[in-house]
C-alpha cells in the first residue's frame, strides 16, 4: 500500500525532525574526538574473565582487543607515541591477548617493533624481556620478533651481551625448516659490524623471504618502518656533516 | 490528553499481564546468584568484580526487555487491529504515538528502579542514583528507537534486529572511532572513505557509551556537567527519533 502524501505530515513534526537532527549533529560534532590517552589504559582482567567475556570465541576477542590496545597513547603525527603508557599494564594486556590467541603474531609484532622502540631505555628493556619470555612458548613461530629484539638491543641500547643472549636463544630453539640461515646463525650475524639500516634490511628481507608475510598491510607496515629508519639515519648523517 | 493517558494505562496493564515484572525479578535473582558465584572465585577486588558484572548484565537485560516489550506490543496491536481502531478515533496520530510512548516510558522507569535495587548492596548511594537515572535515560532512547523501528518495519525480527544493531553500534562507536584514528600505516583512499563514513554515522548516534557508566558505582558519582550532558543528549535524541517516528506514522496507510 502506497504511503500517504507528505502534506499529511503536520509542519510541527517536520520542524521537530529538522530541529532534532540539527541539534544531534551539532552536539556530536562539537564534542571532542575520541582519543585513548595513556592514562586511560586500565588494568588487564584475568584470562578467565576475558574468556567469559568472549562468549566462546577468544580469537575474535583477542583481535578486537589488540586493535583497541594499539590506539592507547597513539596520536597521528606524534613523534613519540606510546611513551607515556604504563608498560606493566601494557604487558599484562599483551600476555592476555596471546593467551586468548596463541597463534596470533600481532601482539609480538607491536611489542618488538613499536613498544620496544620508545626512547625510554627502561621501557625498551622491559618490552624486550617480554618478547624474550614469550618466545619460549613457540620459538619456531615467534623467532622474528626476538630477532628484531636482538637488533634493538644491539643498535638502540648498545647492549651486545643482551643481543647475544637473544641471538643464542633463536639459534638453539628456532629449528623449523623455514627459519632463514641468518637467523639460525643469529649470534654471528649480531656480532658482524653492520649499521642499523643494513641489519634491518637483512632481517626484514629474510622475514619476507621466509614466506611468512602474505598480508598487504604488514608488507606496507614493514616497508614504512624501513623508510622511516632510512630517513632517520640520513638526518643523523646530515647533522654530523 | 485523555486518549494519551488511556493508551499509557493500557500499555502498563499489558506489561503487568505479560508478567514482565516477574521476568525482571527472575533476572535480578539470577544476576545476584552469578555475583555470589564470582565472589567465591575472586581472590581480590571481589566487590568491584561483583558490581561491574552485575551492572553490565542488568543494563543489557533491561535494554533487551524494554525493546522486546515495545516491539511485541505494537506488533500485537497491528495484528489485532487495535492500532487501526485507535487511529479511527477523532484524535491525531501523534496522540497514539505519545500514549504508547508514555506507557513504555513508565515500564522503563519501573525496570530502571528494579534493576538498580540489587546494586544497592555493593555501590555507594550517589553513584547508584546517577546510574539508575542514566539507565532510565538509556531505556527511553531504546524505547523511542524501538517504537520508530516497529512502526516503520511492522515485523518483530526486522525491528528487533534494527534496534539491536542501533544499540550495539551506539555503545561501540567511540571505540570504533578510536581504533580508526590509530592506524599504524597511512590509510588508503578506501580506508579514508570508510573512516569518513564511520564519523558520519557517529554524528547520528547517541553517545550511549557515556551513559550508565559502571565507574560511577565503583568510584564516584559523575559531576553535574556530565549529568547535564547526558540529559541533553537524551532530550535531543527523543525529539529526533520521536519526530522521525511521527513522520513515518503520519505517512503510513493502514
Amino acid at each position: 500500500m502506497a504511503d500517504r502524501p507528505l502534506s499529511h505530515v503536520p509542519r510541527l513534526v517536520i520542524a521537530l525532525l529538522a530541529l532534532g537532527l540539527a541539534a544531534q549533529v551539532a552536539l556530536r560534532a562539537t564534542s571532542a574526538p575520541p582519543r585513548a590517552a595513556a592514562a586511560d589504559l586500565p588494568s588487564a582482567p584475568s584470562t578467565a574473565i576475558l574468556r567469559l567475556a568472549s562468549f566462546g570465541d577468544p580469537i575474535a576477542l583477542a583481535k578486537v582487543l589488540m586493535l583497541h590496545l594499539q590506539a592507547f597513547d597513539y596520536q597521528s603525527g606524534s613523534h613519540v607515541p606510546y611513551r607515556d603508557l604504563d608498560y606493566s599494564r601494557l604487558q599484562d594486556w599483551l600476555s592476555r591477548i596471546l593467551a586468548l590467541d596463541p597463534r596470533g603474531q600481532y601482539p609480538l609484532l607491536v611489542a618488538s617493533r613499536l613498544y620496544a622502540e620508545v626512547p625510554v631505555e627502561a621501557k625498551q628493556r622491559s618490552m624486550l624481556e617480554f618478547v624474550y619470555r614469550e618466545f619460549f612458548v613457540d620459538p619456531d613461530r615467534r623467532w622474528p620478533w626476538l630477532a628484531h629484539a636482538a637488533a634493538v638491543a644491539k643498535h638502540s641500547l648498545h647492549d651486545l651481551p643482551l643481543a647475544r643472549r637473544y641471538a643464542a636463544a633463536i639459534q638453539n630453539l628456532a629449528t623449523a625448516p623455514d627459519v632463514p640461515l641468518w637467523a639460525r646463525q643469529m649470534e654471528i650475524f649480531i656480532l658482524e659490524d653492520m649499521n642499523e639500516l643494513e641489519t634491518a634490511r637483512i632481517m626484514i628481507g629474510g622475514y619476507l623471504q621466509s614466506g611468512r608475510v602474505n598480508d598487504a598491510a604488514e608488507l606496507k607496515f614493514l616497508d614504512q618502518r624501513l623508510k622511516e629508519l632510512e630517513a632517520r639515519l640520513a638526518a643523523r648523517t646530515k647533522e654530523k656533516e | 490528553m485523555s486518549v494519551i493517558v488511556t493508551l499509557a494505562q493500557t500499555t502498563l496493564t499489558e506489561a503487568v499481564r505479560n508478567r514482565l515484572l516477574w521476568l525482571a525479578v527472575a533476572i535480578v535473582m539470577v544476576a545476584l546468584g552469578l555475583a555470589q558465584f564470582l565472589n567465591q572465585v575472586a581472590i581480590t577486588e571481589s566487590r568491584e568484580i561483583q558490581t561491574a558484572l552485575l551492572a553490565a548484565l542488568l543494563r543489557v537485560a533491561a535494554v533487551f526487555i524494554a525493546a522486546t516489550f515495545v516491539i511485541t506490543s505494537v506488533v500485537r496491536e497491528f495484528n489485532d487491529k487495535v492500532t487501526e481502531l485507535a487511529l479511527s478515533l477523532p484524535v491525531p496520530r501523534a496522540a497514539y504515538f505519545l500514549g504508547k510512548f508514555a506507557g513504555c516510558a513508565l515500564v522503563a522507569a519501573a525496570l530502571a528502579v528494579l534493576f538498580a535495587l540489587p546494586l544497592a548492596l555493593f555501590a555507594q548511594p550517589a553513584g547508584l542514583a546517577a546510574w539508575a537515572g542514566s539507565l532510565f535515560c538509556e531505556l527511553l532512547i531504546v524505547t523511542s528507537m524501538s517504537l520508530f523501528c516497529v512502526l516503520s518495519l511492522a515485523q518483530v525480527p526486522s525491528a528487533f534486529a534494527a534496534v539491536a544493531g542501533f544499540y550495539l553500534l551506539s555503545r561501540s562507536m567511540t571505540a570504533m572511532q578510536t581504533i580508526a584514528g590509530a592506524a599504524l600505516t597511512e590509510p588508503s583512499f578506501l580506508g579514508r572513505i570508510v573512516n569518513r563514513i564511520v564519523d558520519l554515522i557517529a554524528l547520528l548516534l547517541p553517545a550511549l557509551d557515556r551513559m550508565t557508566d559502571t565507574a560511577w558505582l565503583l568510584e564516584s558519582a559523575p559531576g553535574a556537567g556530565a549529568l547535564g550532558a547526558l540529559l541533553g543528549q537524551t532530550v535531543i535524541y527523543l525529539v529526533l527519533i520521536g519526530a522521525a517516528a511521527l513522520f513515518d506514522l503520519y505517512r503510513k496507510n493502514f
